[in-house]
């Protein structure tokens, strides 16, 4: 390869990284920002209707349901909560109580048809013994740890 | 100690291809920065050998 | 006394300087390496709801925690290269950015090999992790527009330029699972707020953290070495050297 060909395409390259660095920009500021809207958001009228979205959320304790491999659960955000119905496999990560992303449509009849189901689980990270004395501190009602708490408590019903 | 036996601790409570994905890559990769820096280095000590004697030669040359 | 600080931003006395430097960090990041690992597999406990996968954290988090700082340390340089117009400070913003490539893309590879196990997904086109993939375009187009120009002191200016408007991109990186609904978790351990993590899985973070940290030094500094003895070699200094050590 020539000097001027070898600096073309560096060139070239250049302006094809900067460019998809500015395409995603661009892409990600019309839409991708909002990775999942809430359903008090959906309630509200705020998430744009007629294509696909997402809704996040936590799985309602209790809520969960499997019939073979469809699953139905609810996702709150303890002011809405939204009905949702998903045939696949779960990840790992998966719990009522914890967090939850479903992509999918909203059927007339309010129930949300998912097509793929996350897991967004949340910062603490501590030994399974550490999870299960706060558990019952939470549960004898002292106040420690309250960020901790929040996430390994389950709601009450 | 965390781990029964060496499987137990590749195993990784079954996320091994994950987290030894992680690292193996990670170490390979790191290793490839150092291997390409030694290379470098030596071209540039080659390159400089070359220049040492051209500049030798001319300053020779020069006098003489 | 003042010290005359400009006398180490020439190549010809800061070059023997970080000869000198190199093997230090080099052990320092060998040896915290060797510590970090120890920590992170035989005595930080298992997660309590991601079981073992969190062990990706240990080399997750401080790649991430790398690619964003070096990105500023190497704004820094080139900025103070336009500024002062010194050529040692241009030569070291160009020395950081293919270790600052790397970490960024040890920080997606990982991340992606976390998501499957416990999101679901190995990618998401989420606020955080597009700007993270962001970065490392930005990374690669500084180094092709700096290879793209001939006149090494044009090339310099030029890819300053590009560093520098993408620094704002570091704290939408930084901030964005605290300004947008994303996937990703928020941070676990931050300047403002009591730590989210046991104390042993945490020391092993930040010791993997110190880690790579006299990596990217060690690594940076032999760079610069390669990058001055390439850019001066017309240099009376150089000619005087010797034999390589």
């Amino acid at each position: 390869m020539k000097p001027r060909h070898k600096r073309m395409a560096l060139i070239a390259a250049g302006l094809a990284a900067v460019g998809l660095a500015a395409t995603l920009v661009l892409n990600a500021f019309r839409s991708n920002l909002v990775f999942f809207f809430t359903p008090s958001q959906i309630a509200n009228h705020e998430a744009p209707t007629g294509r696909g979205l997402r809704i996040g959320g936590l799985v309602v304790a209790g809520s969960v349901k499997r019939e073979g491999v469809t699953v139905h659960f609810t996702v709150t955000d303890t002011a809405q909560s939204i009905p949702v119905v998903f045939t696949g496999i779960l990840p790992d990560l998966f719990k009522e109580g914890k967090g939850v992303v479903a992509q999918g449509e909203l059927d007339a009849k309010g129930v949300f048809q998912a097509s793929e189901v996350l897991a967004k689980h949340d910062e603490n990270y501590m030994p399974p013994e550490a999870a299960e004395a706060l558990k019952r501190a939470q549960a004898s009602g002292e106040s420690t740890g309250k960020s901790l708490v929040m996430a390994t408590e389950n709601k009450p019903k | 100690m965390i781990w029964k036996s060496l499987d137990d601790f590749i195993a990784m409570g079954g996320y091994g291809f994950y987290v030894w994905g992680s690292y193996l890559v990670t170490a390979a990769l790191i290793g490839a920065e150092i291997l390409m820096l030694r290379a470098r280095r030596r071209t540039v000590e080659k390159a400089r050998q070359v220049q040492k004697i051209l500049s030798e030669q001319t300053k020779h040359e020069t006098t003489t | 006394m003042k010290l005359n600080w400009f006398k180490y931003a020439a190549p010809a006395t800061f070059y023997p300087l970080a000869g000198k430097l190199i093997p230090w960090f080099a052990l320092a990041a060998a040896g915290l390496t060797v510590a970090g690992l120890y920590l992170s597999f035989f005595v930080a406990p298992t997660d309590f709801q991601q079981g073992e996968s969190y062990r990706i954290i240990f080399i997750h988090v401080p790649a991430a925690w790398m690619s964003m700082f070096i990105y500023i340390v190497m704004a820094g340089w080139a900025a103070a290269g336009l500024i002062f117009n010194t050529r040692l400070s241009s030569m070291m913003a160009s020395a950081l950015a293919p270790t600052g490539a790397l970490f960024t893309f040890i920080a997606l590879w990982t991340g992606a090999l976390w998501g499957k196990p416990t999101w679901g997904a190995w990618w998401v086109w989420d606020a955080r992790l597009t700007s993270e993939l962001i970065l490392l375009f930005l990374y690669m187009g500084f180094m092709a527009l700096h290879a793209a120009i001939d006149d090494p002191r044009r090339a310099d200016r030029a890819s300053a330029v590009l560093a520098l408007v993408g620094v704002v991109n570091v704290p939408i990186i930084y901030f964005s699972v605290k300004w947008w609904n994303t996937l990703h978790q928020g941070a676990s351990v931050s300047m403002t707020m009591a730590p989210k993590m046991a104390a042993t899985m945490l020391l092993g973070m930040l010791v993997m953290a110190l880690a790579c940290w006299m990596y990217s030094i060690a690594a940076a500094l032999a760079r610069v070495r390669c990058i001055i003895l390439e850019r001066e070699q017309q240099a009376e200094w150089i000619a005087n050297l010797g034999e390589p050590a």
